[in-house]
C-alpha cells in the first residue's frame, strides 16, 4: 500500500491550506513536516526537494511535487474531483482561479501595515460582495444544481467553501445576501469528510497570528 | 468547420501572450479584438462575458473562457500538449506553473514606478539565473531527452522558450552558462509553428511600451 502523502509547509494556512482542505474532502489522510526554522528551509533547498527552491512541496505516489496549482490539479484528477471531460474541467478551472485570485487578495493581510490595513479590508470586501460572490451566486442560479459544476461534487466546491469559512471571519455579515452559497456552505460541510476536517484536532489551520507571522519572518527572513 | 478562437484583450503581451503561444505552436488560427477604450471594457463588463469582471477572454468551442489558466489548461489538452498520463501532467503543470510565474513578474514590472521597475526585472534577471534556469537545465541534464516530459513537445516547453526569449530581452546573456537551454532554445524555436510565429507580422506582441501601459491604465482605471 502506498504511503499516505507528506506535506512540506510551515506550521500555517499560506499556500498550503487549499491541499490540506482537498486532500481531507477526499478522504485522503496525510502527514505534516512543518519548517520551524531557518534551517529546516535550507535542509529543503539543499537536499534538492524543490526543484524551484519554493514550498509547498508534497511528496505523494513516488514523486517530490511543487507549485500548488500543480499539486491541486493532481490530487483533484487522482480522486476524481475535476469533472467529467475537458470541459467540465475548463468550467471548474475558470471557478477555482477567481477564488484563487479572491483568496490571494486575503493572504496579505497580517502582513499589511496598521495605517493601510482598514483600506485594505475595505477593499476586500468590495470585491467580495461586488465581484466575486454575486459570480459564483449566479452560477448555482442558473442550473439550480446543488455543486457548481455538472451535477456533482467537484473540487470547485470544496475550495469555493474553504473560501467562504475565510470570507465568514472576515465578516460574517458578506455572506448575508448570498442564499445559495451559503445552503452550499452547509451541503459541503456536512459532507463526513469535511466535517470531520472542520472539527479542533484536525490538520485545518487556524488564521495567522503574531506569533505565527513572528515564526514566519525568522525563517522567511523578511 | 469550427469556427476560429477568439481572443479578447489589450494588443499587448500581458496575461494573453503564453495563450497566443499556445495556439500558434498547436497551429490553431485566432482572431483577436482588441481592448483600447473604456467604454469598450465596460461593455464587456455588462453584456455578461466576463465572469469575473475581467480579461483574458477566450470565446471557443461554445464556451466563454476566462483566467488565464483555465483557458491555457483547457488548451494544452485539448490540442495533446498536456503529457500522456496523470503523472506526466503534473510534471507539465509544475514546469509551466513555474515559467509562468516568472513571466508574470515581467509583465506586472511594466505597471511599477520607473526605479521600482529596473528592481523588479534586475530581480526576475537574478532569479531566472539563480533558481528557473538551472532547474530547467537540471531536467534537461537527468533525462537527456529533447523537451522537457515525456520525451514528446508539450505545453511546458512552449513556455520554457517563451520565458527565455523574455528574459534573453532583459539581459542577452542570460543563457550564458545553461548550453541545454540554448540548444532547447533553438530546437523549440525551430518547430514550423513557432517558426512561424516567431516571425514579423505574426499574432506575437511586443514588450509593454508607455503606450500600452497608459492604455491599460486607463481602461482599467488603475
Amino acid at each position: 500500500m502506498a504511503g499516505k502523502p507528506r506535506l512540506h509547509y510551515f506550521n500555517a494556512r499560506g499556500l498550503m491550506e487549499s491541499i490540506r482542505w482537498l486532500l481531507a474532502a477526499a478522504g485522503v489522510e496525510f502527514e505534516e513536516e512543518f519548517i520551524d526554522t531557518p534551517e529546516d528551509f535550507e535542509k529543503l533547498k539543499n537536499d534538492g526537494s524543490l526543484i524551484f527552491q519554493q514550498v509547498p512541496m508534497v511528496e505523494i505516489d513516488g514523486m517530490k511535487l511543487v507549485q500548488s496549482r500543480a499539486i491541486l490539479n493532481y490530487i483533484a484528477a487522482k480522486h476524481n474531483l475535476y469533472g467529467r471531460d475537458i470541459k467540465e474541467r475548463a468550467l471548474i478551472d475558470m471557478y477555482i482561479e477567481g477564488v484563487a485570485d479572491l483568496n490571494a487578495k486575503f493572504r496579505p493581510l497580517p502582513v499589511t501595515p496598521p495605517d493601510e490595513k482598514d483600506a485594505k479590508i475595505t477593499l476586500i470586501k468590495e470585491s467580495t460582495t461586488n465581484r466575486y460572490l454575486p459570480a459564483f451566486e449566479n452560477v448555482l442560479k442558473s442550473h439550480g444544481q446543488d455543486y457548481l459544476v455538472g451535477n456533482r461534487l467537484s473540487r470547485a466546491d470544496i475550495h469555493l467553501v474553504e473560501l467562504l469559512y475565510l470570507v465568514e471571519e472576515l465578516d460574517p455579515n458578506l455572506l448575508a445576501n448570498f442564499p445559495l452559497l451559503k445552503a452550499l456552505k452547509t451541503r459541503i460541510s456536512n459532507l463526513p469528510t469535511v466535517k470531520k476536517f472542520l472539527q479542533p484536532g484536525s490538520p485545518r489551520k487556524p488564521p495567522v497570528d503574531e506569533k505565527i507571522l513572528e515564526k514566519a519572518r525568522k525563517i522567511l527572513k523578511f | 468547420m469550427a469556427a476560429k478562437p477568439k481572443l479578447c484583450y489589450f494588443r499587448g503581451r500581458g496575461r494573453m501572450e503564453s495563450i497566443r503561444w499556445l495556439l500558434a505552436a498547436a497551429g490553431v488560427e485566432f482572431e483577436e479584438e482588441f481592448i483600447e477604450t473604456r467604454e469598450q471594457y465596460e461593455k464587456l463588463q455588462k453584456d455578461g462575458r466576463l465572469l469575473f469582471g475581467q480579461v483574458p477572454l477566450v470565446e471557443m468551442d461554445g464556451m466563454v473562457l476566462t483566467q488565464t489558466k483555465a483557458i491555457l489548461s483547457y488548451l494544452a489538452a485539448k490540442y495533446d500538449l498536456y503529457g500522456k498520463d496523470l503523472k506526466e501532467r503534473v510534471r507539465v503543470d509544475m514546469y509551466a506553473d513555474g515559467t509562468l510565474d516568472l513571466m508574470m513578474m515581467i509583465a506586472l514590472a511594466a505597471f511599477k514606478t520607473p526605479g521600482e521597475k529596473e528592481e523588479n526585472l534586475a530581480l526576475v534577471v537574478k532569479k531566472a539565473k539563480t533558481c528557473y534556469f538551472p532547474a530547467f537545465e537540471k531536467i534537461l541534464k537527468d533525462h537527456g531527452e529533447d523537451f522537457l516530459v515525456g520525451n514528446k513537445f508539450s505545453w511546458a516547453d512552449i513556455q520554457l522558450l517563451e520565458a527565455v526569449l523574455m528574459v534573453e530581452e532583459l539581459d542577452a546573456s542570460v543563457l550564458s552558462d545553461f548550453p541545454l537551454l540554448k540548444a532547447f532554445k533553438t530546437r523549440i524555436s525551430n518547430i514550423p509553428t513557432i517558426k512561424k510565429f516567431l516571425q514579423p507580422g505574426s499574432q506575437r506582441k511586443l514588450p509593454p511600451d508607455s503606450h500600452y501601459v497608459k492604455t491599460v491604465r486607463n481602461v482599467l482605471q488603475l
